[in-house]
């Protein structure tokens, strides 16, 4: 117990990462496709990257985006970096121009890391970031912008030692808002290696895992398994897409993969599969998160995989994650969300901010060393969300309404905002109506979250268009899927003649719900 | 093999790619690699051949060597129509 009080060491969030790789160097750290790369091999390699950014002059403090498809340049990216000093902003690789462009001047980004397939996205948000100075391709990129460097290669040359700061900052990563932009959120080291260690507390992972991991790493969820499994020792097999159940059980299989994160969706194609054909005997943990997984997907999922002991989790990007629920509870209580982690507070209050007795709902507040920094260049949001708790420690207000029950579980009750959940992905309304309102001939829209079994909610959109205008449903699809992240993108669209609206004349959503019951297809 | 790869390509131009920046990447690049298609646009695109070329894929035929480029799936929508 003492080594897990203690772990993960700090003060830095790459600490455990080096003292791994020096521990075992010949062992795998990292499987890609028909590439395994040893921690021996992977050191040098983040020592080329870090040489070559600090060479193109990249301060400690800076904001570097990470656009990447998952693979080793992302490992080796994210702690070249993270080494220096700088802040790493992970960039979902399905991100357009329009989003890319506004966090290159949001973060006033000095380095972008991309993979060259992405070129169509990113290249075209090139221009208008000044603060831009250089774009780490990996690949060949068909570019003229001079800023655009090669991925360097690996070096004998030394890490970078800078003795850094806990409380500086790791890592901004984006969540989607209320009001259309999305919220950096900041997490110094000592936030992430404090979510790390109550993660740890209870998933209890080891240096002989390893982790079967087809999230995408620009993902919160994805990310830190990245981190846990390297800072561990552990080896990392990496699926770059889940488009193919088949290729990922075989190779799962094939590797022997013990840990297994997933969230609905991931697990829902798996269950379309004959999972009796795959042998994953060796799987000792899997867990969910993101969005509630079906209690009988959770049952099929356990009479294929009998040893699997199984965690379903709850967290946001803001504190990481906040409660999670034991194999052992799941019987019982099967629809909650589990006890707070270790090492946190929580508690719910009212709406008039008044502290919730057990057995009632009320919103999810949480405290700890997790809770984040605040929302980048937001003053104002950081302080709504953030506030003091009754002991001055700042307390993260999470906009997620929950029940307890009197032994202290937690269940999900609601959202009290709009935000929408789609394959386990936050989707603003106000963005995909932004988007749709761009389609020459929309006059206006309005965007809800409707269930489904698949996606948990998906994206439903109410559009109205102008007289003797000639729209489908699919030309509508087609124009999001080409300008925002594809879960974004609505699964049905319904023509209206009118919006509901309320009295101050803005759009009334919850009115949409009722005016056009969502059919089920 | 040609008539399916221009059918099928005109399928993913409609239905996929749109707007300034968004291009059909070559008849041999990776769907994925270029983001062209998702795990439900490999869905959406399945069924769409199932119901153009009447033909059944199982699941099983549902890997990277049959669907991942545009070549990869006119061949195998010509074998699977042959067999």
């Amino acid at each position: 117990m003492t080594f897990e009080a203690d772990f993960p060491p700090g003060p830095e969030l790459t600490r455990a990462f080096l003292i791994a790789a020096a521990r075992f160097p010949g062992k795998t750290a990292l499987v890609c496709g028909d590439e395994r790369v040893s921690y021996a091999e992977l050191l040098p390699r983040v020592a080329g990257l870090a040489r070559a950014l600090q060479d193109s002059g990249l301060q400690r403090g800076d904001r570097v985006l990470l656009m990447l498809d998952n693979g080793i340049e992302f490992a080796v990216a994210m702690h070249a970096l993270l080494l220096l000093g700088a802040v790493i902003v992970p960039v979902s690789p399905l991100t357009k121009t329009d989003k890319l462009r506004y966090l290159l001047i949001d973060t006033d980004a000095v380095a972008l890391v991309a993979h060259a397939t992405l070129a169509p996205a990113w290249q075209a948000a090139l221009p208008r970031a000044p603060a831009l100075r250089s774009v780490w391709v990996v690949g060949q990129a068909d570019t003229d912008d001079a800023r655009c460097r090669a991925w360097p290669g690996a070096a004998a040359a030394a890490l970078p030692d800078l003795a850094i700061d806990g409380r500086e900052l790791a890592a901004i990563i984006y969540t989607s808002g209320t009001t259309g932009q999305p919220k950096g959120v900041m997490l110094s080291h000592d936030n992430m290696r404090a979510a790390w260690r109550s993660v740890q507390a209870y998933l209890h992972l080891r240096e002989d895992d390893v982790i079967g991991l087809a999230l995408p790493m620009t993902f919160s969820y994805g990310l830190y398994h990245v981190i846990m499994g390297l800072g561990l020792g552990a080896t990392i097999v990496i699926e770059r897409s889940v488009a193919f159940p088949v290729k990922l059980l075989q190779r799962f299989a094939a590797e022997r993969v013990t840990v297994f994160p997933g969230v609905p969706t991931l697990f829902a194609s798996l269950l379309g599969q004959d999972l009796a054909a795959y042998d994953l005997g060796a799987l000792r943990i899997a867990t969910n998160a993101a969005a509630a997984l079906p209690i009988a997907h959770l049952q099929r999922l356990r009479q294929a995989w009998p040893q699997m002991r199984f965690f379903a989790m709850y967290g946001l990007t803001e504190c990481k994650r906040a409660s999670y629920l034991a194999p052992e509870d799941i019987d019982a209580r099967p629809a909650s969300v589990g006890r707070g982690m270790p090492f946190q507070r929580h508690w719910l209050v009212d709406e008039d901010g008044r502290d919730v007795t057990v057995g009632g709902v009320g919103q999810l507040v949480v405290a700890g060393p997790h809770v984040m920094q605040g929302y980048w260049r937001r003053p104002g949001e950081s302080a709504e969300k953030l506030r003091p708790a009754p002991d001055g420690t700042p307390a993260l207000y999470t906009g997620d309404i929950f029940r307890s029950d009197a032994d202290g579980y937690l269940y999900f009750v609601s959202r009290s905002d709009d935000i929408i959940k789609s394959r386990g992905e936050k989707v603003s309304p106000v963005e995909v109506e932004h988007a749709i309102c761009g389609l020459p001939g929309v006059i206006d829209a309005a965007v809800v979250g409707v269930p489904d079994e698949l996606l948990g909610e998906a994206v439903q959109a109410y559009v109205r268009i102008a007289t003797g205008v000639q729209l489908t449903e699919r030309d509508v699809i087609r124009h999001c899927l080409a300008t925002l992240e594809s879960f974004m993108a609505p699964k049905r669209v319904v023509f209206v003649e009118e919006l509901p609206v309320t009295d101050s004349g803005k759009v009334q959503r919850s009115g949409l719900r009722n005016l056009h019951p969502p059919t089920n297809s | 093999m040609e008539n399916i790869k221009t059918q099928v390509r005109k399928y993913i131009e409609d239905n996929f790619l749109l707007g300034a920046g968004t291009r059909m990447p070559g008849d041999d690049d990776s769907f994925i690699e270029h983001h062209v298609l998702d795990s439900t646009g490999f869905l959406e695109l399945v069924a769409h051949l199932e119901g153009t070329y009447a033909i059944k894929i199982a699941d099983q035929e549902m890997v990277p060597e049959n669907l991942e480029t545009l070549n990869r799936v006119a061949a195998f929508v010509a074998r699977k129509r042959g067999a």
